[in-house]
C-alpha cells in the first residue's frame, strides 16, 4: 500500500491505534480524580454546586470511559496480532505486568462504574463515595502497571536471555526500571493537567457566554489553581526526566537537541529552533542559545554529552521528527504555566472571571494538554527507535509475518471506524460540555429512590421517551 | 516446587474465558435480539438490563488476552497472528456496539437509528468472529518454530463458518433467557415466544458439532469413541438433551431464572466438551500447554496475584450485580 512495507504498515496501525486510545485514558485519569474530589466536597461541605458539577462531569466521564475501553481492548490483541515476534520474546515481562493491570486495576474500574454512574439513587452516599474512589484508584493503578511495562520496554532491566527469550530474575527491578519513576510522575502529571485544561477551557466557553454561574466558576477556578500549581511541577519533572533520559538512552537526547557532534570540554548550545537533516548529519538554520544546552542536561557551564555521530547511523532515531515534537510538549508546558500564573494574577485582582482575553487564552488551551501528551509519546516512542526493547530488540525483528494486503486492510479499516466513532464520540462530549453544568433539572439526593429515571445510559442527552404501548 | 505451573494458569485461563462466554455472551446476546424487537422503549429496556454491568463482563476478555500472554506467549504470539483477520473484524465489532451503549441515548434523533444498527452490528460481528475463531482453533494451526506459518485465511473453513453461526444461536439463546429473567410484560412475553425456536436451533448446532468435529478430526474422534473414555462422556449427550428440554418445559410454566440458569448450564456442557477434546494442546494440533509454557518466573510472579486477586474480582462483581438485581421495567431505568 503506497509503497509502503509490512513493518512500516504495523508500525503506523500501532502508532495510531495507541495515540487515539491515550487520548481516552488521559480524560479518564484526570477526571476520575477530579469527580471524587467533588465527591467528596459535597459530602463534606453540602454545597449543591459540588454534586451538579460532579453530575454533570460523570455524564462526559461515561462517554470518555466507554471510549478508552473499547481503543483498550485493540491495544490489548494488537501485541500478539501485529508484534507477535515481541510478544514471544518478552511476553515473559510485559504479559505478567499487564495481567496485574487487568486484574489490580481494569476489574476495578469496571466493577465500580456501574455504581459510580448509575447507582446515585441504588446506594447510600458513603458507598457511592467509595465506588467513585475506587474507580479513580483503578485508573492509577492501570497507569502504574502500563508504564512500567513500557518502562521496562525502554530501559530494561532485571532480566536474563535464555533459549532466545526473556527470562525475567527480578521483579522489582523489572517493575521499577530506571526510568519508570520519571515516566509515571510525568505521565500521570500530563493526564491531570490535560483534564484541567479540557475543564478549565470548559469553564472559559460558558463565562464568554455570559453564563458566570457559581458552578461554572467554581470548575473554572478549580481548573486555574491545578495549572498554577502542576504545570511548575511538571516543567521540574520533565527536566529531571530528561537528566535520566541522558543517561540511559543518549542517543534519544542527542536526536532530540539536535545535537551531532560532541568536542569534550566544549559547551553545548541549546538548539531553540532548525532542521536536524538526517541525511547530511547536521541541524540546518539553528537557531540557539550558548552554554544552555550544557546547563540544562549536565548543569554545568561547559558539559558534553554524546552526538548523534557517536551512534552508527543504523541505531539513530529520526531525529527531524523527535526535535520538533519535543519542542512542541516543552512549548505547551511553558504555556500552561503562564495560563496559571496569569489567572493567579487576575485572582488576585479579583478580575479573573471576566478577563475576556485570558478567557480566550484559556478556551483556546483546551487541547493543549492532549497534543503535549501525544507529542511527548511520540518523542519517546521514536527516540527509543530503531529499537521495540531498548538495546536488546530491535522493532524489525518484532513484527508478525503479515502480508502488506492485510495489513493493509486492517490499517484503513480502524483508521475509517476510529475517525467515524471517536469522532463522533468527541462531538458528543463537547456537546455536553455545552449545555453546562445547570443545565440539568434536579438530581436525586443519594439513597433516595426517586423518580423513574430515563433511560439507563450516564449520559442521557435526548428527550426521555414514552413507552410506545401502554405499561406492559 | 511441585507445582505444575502451566496446568495451573491452563485452568485459570479456562476459567476467564468461560466468564467470558458466560457473560459478555448474554450481553453480546441482546445486540443479536434487537433486530427482533422494534419498539425503542423496549430497545431501551434491553440496553438497560445490561449497562451497569457490560464493561466488566468484557473485562474477562481482556484477562484472557492477559493471561495467555504471561502463561503462554507463543500460544499469545501465534493464535493472535493466524486468527489476524476474525480478530480484526471482533474488535471493529467490539468497538462499535461498545460505544453504543452510550451514544445510543446521546445521539439526536435522526442518527438514534445509527446506533442501534451499529449496536446489532456490531454483537452480530463479534459474536460470529468469536464462533469463527473458535472453529479455526478446533481445527488447528500450522506452526513451526516460535511462529505461524500458515495462510492469511487458514481460518476459512466450512466448519469454522458453521461454529460461527453457532455461537450466534448459543448468545441469542444466553440474551433471550437472560431478558426473560430481568424484563415483565410483553417484552418478557416476546422473549419467551423467541427462546423456544432459538433452544432447538442450538440443540441442532450442537448435534452438528459434536459430529462433525470426531469425522474431521481423528485425534478427537479417537479421544471419544475409546473405551473408557466413551463411557465416561457418555452422559455428556444425555446431559445435554435433558437440559434442552428442561428450559422448554420451564418456557411453559411463567418462566424467570430457570432458563437462564440451564442455558449456562448447557454453555458449560459444550465448553467443557471442548476442553476434554483438544486437552492437553494450546495450540490444536500438537503444541501442548507445556511446550507453551512461559519461564517459571513468570508464571509463579503473576499466579500470586491470579489467586489473590481473583476472589475479590468475584466478590466486588457479585456486589454490583447485586446492586442493579430485579426487573427492569418497561420505559424507565432503575427504580
Ligand atoms: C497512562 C495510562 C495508560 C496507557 C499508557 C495505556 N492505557 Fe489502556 N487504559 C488506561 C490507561 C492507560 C485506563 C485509564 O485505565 C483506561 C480505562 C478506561 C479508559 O478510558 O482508560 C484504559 C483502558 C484500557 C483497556 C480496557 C480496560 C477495560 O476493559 O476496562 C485495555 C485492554 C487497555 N487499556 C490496554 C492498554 C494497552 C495494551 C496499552 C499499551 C500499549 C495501554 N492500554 C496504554
Ligand atoms: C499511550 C501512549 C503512547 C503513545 C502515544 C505511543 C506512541 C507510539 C508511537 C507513535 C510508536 C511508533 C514509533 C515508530 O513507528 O517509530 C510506538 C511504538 C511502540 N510502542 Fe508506544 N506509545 C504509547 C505507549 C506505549 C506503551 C504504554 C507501550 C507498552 C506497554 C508501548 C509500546 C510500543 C511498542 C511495542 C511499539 C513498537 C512498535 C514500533 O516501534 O513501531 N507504547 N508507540
Ligand atoms: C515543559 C517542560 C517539559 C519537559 C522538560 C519535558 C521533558 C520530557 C522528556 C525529556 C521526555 C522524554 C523522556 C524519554 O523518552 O525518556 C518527555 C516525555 C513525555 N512528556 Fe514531557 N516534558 C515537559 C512538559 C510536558 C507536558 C506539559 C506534558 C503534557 C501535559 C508532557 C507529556 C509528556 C508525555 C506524555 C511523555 C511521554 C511519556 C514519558 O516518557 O514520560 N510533557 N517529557
Amino acid at each position: 500500500m503506497f509503497g509502503l512495507t509490512a513493518l512500516q504498515l504495523a508500525r503506523i496501525q500501532f502508532g495510531f491505534t495507541i495515540a487515539f486510545h491515550i487520548i481516552f485514558p488521559a480524560i479518564t485519569i484526570g477526571l476520575a480524580s477530579y469527580l471524587t474530589v467533588l465527591e467528596a466536597l459535597w459530602l463534606w461541605k453540602k454545597d449543591p454546586v459540588y454534586r451538579d458539577l460532579h453530575h454533570f462531569w460523570a455524564k462526559i466521564f461515561a462517554v470518555n470511559f466507554a471510549m478508552g475501553v473499547v481503543s483498550g481492548i485493540v491495544m490489548a490483541y494488537q501485541f500478539g496480532t501485529n508484534w507477535s515476534y515481541f510478544s514471544n520474546f518478552a511476553g515473559s515481562v510485559t504479559g505478567p505486568l499487564f495481567a496485574y493491570e487487568v486484574l489490580s486495576a481494569f476489574f476495578l474500574e469496571a466493577g465500580f462504574l456501574g455504581v459510580m454512574l448509575f447507582g446515585w439513587s441504588k446506594v447510600g452516599p458513603g458507598l457511592h463515595f467509595f465506588a467513585t474512589l475506587m474507580v479513580a484508584i483503578g485508573t492509577l493503578v492501570s497507569t502504574g502497571w502500563i508504564l512500567a511495562s513500557n518502562s521496562w520496554m525502554q530501559t530494561p532491566q532485571g532480566y536474563a536471555i535464555i533459549g532466545g527469550r526473556v527470562v525475567p530474575v527480578d521483579w522489582l527491578k523489572v517493575i521499577f526500571s530506571p526510568s519508570f519513576p520519571y515516566r509515571l510522575a510525568h505521565m500521570t502529571i500530563a493526564a491531570y493537567l490535560a483534564t484541567a485544561l479540557f475543564v478549565g477551557a470548559s469553564g472559559a466557553w460558558h463565562l464568554l457566554k455570559r453564563r458566570d454561574t457559581p458552578a461554572v466558576r467554581t470548575m473554572f477556578s478549580m481548573a486555574m489553581w491545578m495549572m498554577l500549581v502542576v504545570a511548575p511541577v511538571q516543567i521540574a519533572v520533565g527536566d529531571a526526566h530528561g537528566e535520566n533520559t541522558l543517561k540511559y538512552q543518549p542517543a534519544k537526547i542527542a536526536a532530540i537537541e539536535g545535537h551531532w557532534e560532541n568536542h569534550p570540554g566544549q559547551s553545548v548550545p541549546l538548539i531553540l529552533f532548525g532542521w536536524p537533516d538526517m541525511k547530511d548529519a547536521r541541524t540546518l538554520d539553528q537557531i540557539d542559545v550558548p552554554h544552555l544546552g550544557s546547563l540544562i542536561l549536565t548543569h554545568s557551564w561547559n558539559g558534553g554529552f554524546p552526538g548523534l555521530d557517536d551512534f552508527p547511523p543504523q541505531d539513530r532515531p529520526d531525529a527531524t521528527v523527535v526535535f520538533w515534537t519535543f519542542r512542541l510538549m516543552v512549548g505547551l508546558g511553558l504555556l500552561m504555566a503562564l495560563l496559571g500564573i496569569g489567572g493567579a494574577i487576575l485572582r488576585a485582582r479579583g478580575e479573573l472571571y471576566r478577563t475576556s482575553l485570558f478567557l480566550r487564552f484559556a478556551l483556546a488551551m483546551g487541547p493543549a494538554g492532549i497534543v503535549a501528551i501525544l507529542a511527548g509519546w511520540v518523542t519517546t516512542e521514536m527516540g527509543r527507535q530503531p529499537w521495540v526493547v531498548y538495546g536488546v530488540m530491535r522493532t524489525a525483528d518484532a513484527v508478525s509475518n503479515h502480508s502488506v494486503a492485510e495489513l493493509g486492510f486492517s490499517l484503513v479499516l480502524f483508521v475509517l471506524l476510529y475517525f467515524a466513532v471517536f469522532g463522533t464520540g468527541v462531538g458528543y462530549m463537547l456537546k455536553l460540555v455545552a449545555k453546562g453544568p445547570d443545565a440539568q433539572g434536579p438530581e436525586p439526593e443519594p439513597g433516595i429512590a426517586q423518580r423513574p429515571a430515563r433511560p439507563l445510559s450516564a449520559a442521557p442527552d435526548a428527550e426521555p421517551l414514552l413507552p410506545a404501548h401502554g405499561e406492559g | 516446587m511441585g507445582v505444575d505451573l502451566p496446568m495451573l494458569w491452563a485452568i485459570i485461563i479456562g476459567f476467564g474465558l468461560m466468564m467470558y462466554v458466560v457473560m459478555d455472551g448474554f450481553d453480546l446476546g441482546i445486540g443479536l435480539l434487537f433486530p427482533f424487537i422494534r419498539d425503542r422503549a423496549d430497545r431501551d429496556t434491553m440496553v438497560n438490563t445490561v449497562a451497569p454491568v457490560w464493561d466488566g463482563n468484557e473485562t474477562w476478555l481482556v484477562l484472557g488476552a492477559a493471561g495467555l500472554m504471561t502463561a503462554f506467549p507463543l500460544a499469545y504470539s501465534v493464535l493472535l497472528s493466524a486468527l489476524y483477520l476474525p480478530l480484526v473484524l471482533m474488535l471493529a465489532g467490539l468497538i462499535c456496539r461498545g460505544v453504543s451503549f452510550e451514544f445510543r441515548f446521546k445521539a439526536d434523533e435522526a442518527h438514534r437509528r445509527l446506533w442501534d444498527i451499529a449496536f446489532a452490528g456490531g454483537s452480530y460481528v463479534a459474536a460470529f468472529t468469536q464462533g469463527v475463531a473458535l472453529g479455526a482453533y478446533i481445527n488447528g494451526f500450522h506452526v513451526s518454530g516460535p511462529s505461524y506459518q500458515g495462510g492469511a485465511f487458514d481460518w476459512l473453513t466450512p466448519f469454522s463458518l458453521f461454529t460461527g453461526c453457532g455461537l450466534l444461536v448459543a448468545y441469542a439463546l444466553l440474551g433471550a433467557t437472560w431478558l426473560i429473567m430481568k424484563t415483565e410484560g410483553a417484552l418478557q412475553a416476546r422473549m419467551i415466544a423467541l427462546a423456544r425456536p432459538v433452544t432447538i436451533a442450538l440443540l441442532v448446532v450442537i448435534g452438528i458439532v459434536s459430529l462433525w468435529t470426531p469425522a474431521v478430526h481423528p485425534q478427537v474422534a479417537t479421544r471419544w469413541f475409546n473405551l473408557p473414555n466413551i463411557i465416561f462422556f457418555s452422559p455428556v449427550p444425555v446431559l445435554t438433551l435433558a437440559t434442552a428440554f428442561g428450559i422448554l418445559a420451564a418456557l411453559k410454566r411463567e418462566p424467570h431464572v430457570v432458563p437462564f440458569g440451564l442455558a449456562l448450564f448447557l454453555l458449560f456442557l459444550g465448553y467443557s466438551g471442548l476442553l476434554i477434546s483438544l486437552f492437553p494442546n494450546i495450540i490444536p494440533p500438537s503444541v501442548s500447554l507445556w511446550d507453551a509454557a512461559a519461564p517459571p518466573q513468570s508464571m509463579g510472579f503473576a499466579l500470586v496475584g491470579a489467586l489473590f486477586i481473583i476472589p475479590i474480582i468475584l466478590t466486588y462483581t457479585g456486589w454490583s450485580y447485586y446492586v442493579f438485581r430485579g426487573k427492569v421495567k418497561l420505559g424507565e431505568g432503575y427504580h
